[in-house]
């Protein structure tokens, strides 16, 4: 009965029931992964999260919670909401970049600029 | 101090707002939502914890990054904000793969400019060594030309006068 509980029941130290909301994404041999949506989220707040989702999603939202927890155990400060703030300066950086090539290339281009960079006679 | 109205957390959590309460500070009694939804998804407990395990000056950050979380979390309850890093890192990488093909591109057209230019300045040079080539050969032939003259003026045309052409001087 022991080797049969999933993680989750495992950490709880309870009964691992046939029905069982957390067994399908928290296997036993992986104790970390519900040890961190524990830490951050609690067992009965992924519970409720799992139940109130139809069947076909709840793998990948047991995946996110996962990762969110994992990412706020990391960065106790900002967590997730870190890494978003990053990737919205590496868009504002790389759209200022590309801004500038295009205007470059434009430039380039003009017939005034080949002039200008001709011989004199 | 006992007419001090609760926090957001206490007033949810029904119960006395105590002096130094870790909730106080970030979730003010006129904003009740703001506790609602971090104890709906990450709970009062957790959340207690988190703030108290960091320095103070850094609690207000996490229970702002923690909102925003929460509210995520609400909106979409399969992704989170996990949707939106997702979203982020296909935007980051579409615009950097345009940024490879806009360098890439410059690159080309400085490189063909250049090309042009080269190729405009031999055709210079080769004009410029072509007219100097026409005018010394001009001057040349113009010199030679006048020194041919200047000797068919010194020939003696008395010497072809000494001998006759059809032989008349033999009939008599």
């Amino acid at each position: 009965m022991n080797s049969s509980r999933c993680a989750a029941c495992k950490h709880l130290r309870r009964r691992c029931p046939s029905d069982c909301i957390f067994a399908p994404y928290f296997p036993s041999n992986n104790p970390r992964r519900f040890a961190y949506v524990h830490k951050i989220f609690g067992a009965s707040n992924v519970g409720k999260i799992l139940q109130d989702l139809p069947v076909s999603y709840r793998g990948e939202a047991a995946n996110t919670l996962c990762y969110e927890a994992y990412c706020r155990i990391k960065d106790p400060v900002y967590g997730c909401a870190g890494i978003v703030d990053q990737l919205n300066e590496q868009l504002k950086v790389a759209e200022y970049q590309l801004a500038t090539i295009k205007a470059a290339i434009t430039t380039t281009l003009q017939p005034s600029y080949l002039l200008d960079q001709s011989l004199p006679m | 101090m006992g007419g001090a109205s609760p926090c957001a957390s206490c007033k949810l959590l029904r119960r006395r707002c105590a002096k130094d309460c870790v909730f106080a500070p970030y979730f003010p009694s006129d904003d009740p939502h703001k506790f609602a939804i971090v104890h709906k998804v990450f709970g009062a407990s957790n959340i207690s914890k988190m703030l108290q395990e960091l320095p103070v000056h850094q609690r207000g950050d996490a229970v702002s990054s923690l909102v925003y979380e929460a509210n995520a979390r609400a909106r979409d309850p399969v992704y989170g904000c996990v949707g939106a890093i997702s979203y982020l890192q296909s935007q980051v990488s579409q615009l950097q793969m345009q940024l490879a093909v806009a360098q890439a591109e410059i690159v080309c057209i400085q490189m063909q400019q250049d090309h042009d230019q080269q190729q405009h300045n031999i055709n210079q040079l080769m004009l410029a060594a072509d007219e100097h080539e026409k005018s010394y050969f001009l001057h040349n032939n113009f010199l030679n030309f006048s020194s041919a003259t200047a000797n068919v003026a010194n020939v003696n045309y008395d010497s072809f006068k000494k001998e006759p052409r059809y032989g008349h001087d033999m009939v008599s």
